[in-house]
């Protein structure tokens, strides 16, 4: 079976395109959703792109919670769908309480872009099942509001059930608490995370690894897992 | 036209880093004065009419499901202002 993954475009999304081809790299079709739209498509999966939904104004991914296809989006996930928010996408999916937590600005007021050392915490989520777990991978992040809370209740639940799926390795580049850098909701179903895999899947245009310049393709299992999470469910 | 004024503030035990952005600012220039900066977000809704109890109720709902993330911040007051 062919895999359709849609990627939701809002205004003020960047990296809709990226998040596309990194769909096809691995070996899904992609296919263009628009923000206004009520339609899904039939997709089998869903990525929410990173960029600036109308600007961060009120929140970052706040005004694009809201959005008319977000409807569809939490229907869809409610009944087990993968949907995995990037970056601005992660945003959202807090926002429109399909993950638990905030995203506040980074604690050192800065935009910050680097290539950023994780830990995938938790493999039985369909955005991960490919890692290794305890696997340590490096993907870029860029983000001036990134700094992920949550109370300290909340904080001991996502810990002791399992439901950190990244945590930032080396440096802590926004001040998220406890290093989280990415979550999943206790289906699996949902995970969303800071740092974006989608730029990370073709040699020449991701991070530098210790074998070639740009080489790092690390990003490429969260799109395989997906597939397979969708081939097993379709099974 | 009366104007509904909603304040919404950032959680007292959440670091506020564009706070801390200015009280960095004060020290620099030798202002003294203040211990603390916290910054926080004041909308102004504009009524056309009068300011019902269900017009006020509707101000509280939007201030706590849209203008606010509760994970992160609180609203302060809601209020009518001529």
């Amino acid at each position: 079976m062919t895999v359709r993954i849609g990627v939701i475009t809002f205004p003020g999304s960047l990296d809709d395109g990226d998040a596309q081809r990194a769909v096809r790299i691995a070996g899904a079709e992609p296919v263009a959703l628009w923000h206004g739209s009520h339609d899904l498509e039939g997709v089998d999966a869903l990525v929410l792109p990173g960029g600036f939904s109308y600007g961060d104004y009120l929140r970052a991914g706040a005004i694009a919670a809201l959005a008319p296809i977000m409807s569809e989006v939490k229907d869809a996930a409610a009944k087990g769908m993968p949907v995995l928010g990037i970056c601005n996408g992660f945003q959202m999916l807090v926002e429109a309480h399909l993950l638990p937590g905030g995203l506040i600005r980074n604690a050192h007021q800065q935009f910050i872009r680097r290539d950023q050392r994780l830990r995938v915490e938790s493999t039985s989520t369909a955005w991960t099942s490919d890692f290794e777990s305890g696997q340590e991978i490096v993907i870029p992040l860029k983000n001036a509001d990134g700094g992920y809370i949550a109370s300290e209740s909340e904080l001991d639940r996502l810990e002791g059930e399992g439901l950190v799926a990244f945590r930032y390795l080396g440096v802590n580049p926004n001040g998220s608490l406890r290093d989280i850098a990415g979550i999943a909701n206790e289906r699996g179903n949902v995970v969303g995370l800071m740092p974006h895999p989608e730029h990370a899947t073709e040699p020449g245009f991701g991070p530098d690894t210790s074998a070639a310049m740009r080489s790092g393709v690390d990003g490429v299992p969260f799109f395989t897992s997906a597939i397979s999470a969708v081939v097993a469910a379709a099974a | 036209m009366p104007t509904i004024v909603v304040d919404v503030m950032p959680k007292a035990e959440l670091l506020d880093p564009q706070g801390k952005a200015v009280a960095g600012a004060f020290t620099r220039l030798g202002v003294s004065a203040f211990s603390g900066v916290r910054i926080g977000k004041r909308f102004e809704l504009t009524v056309d009419g009068e300011v019902t109890d269900e017009v006020l109720a509707t101000a509280r709902q939007v201030a706590d499901e849209i203008l606010s993330n509760s994970v992160i911040e609180d609203v302060v007051s809601v209020e009518v202002v001529e």
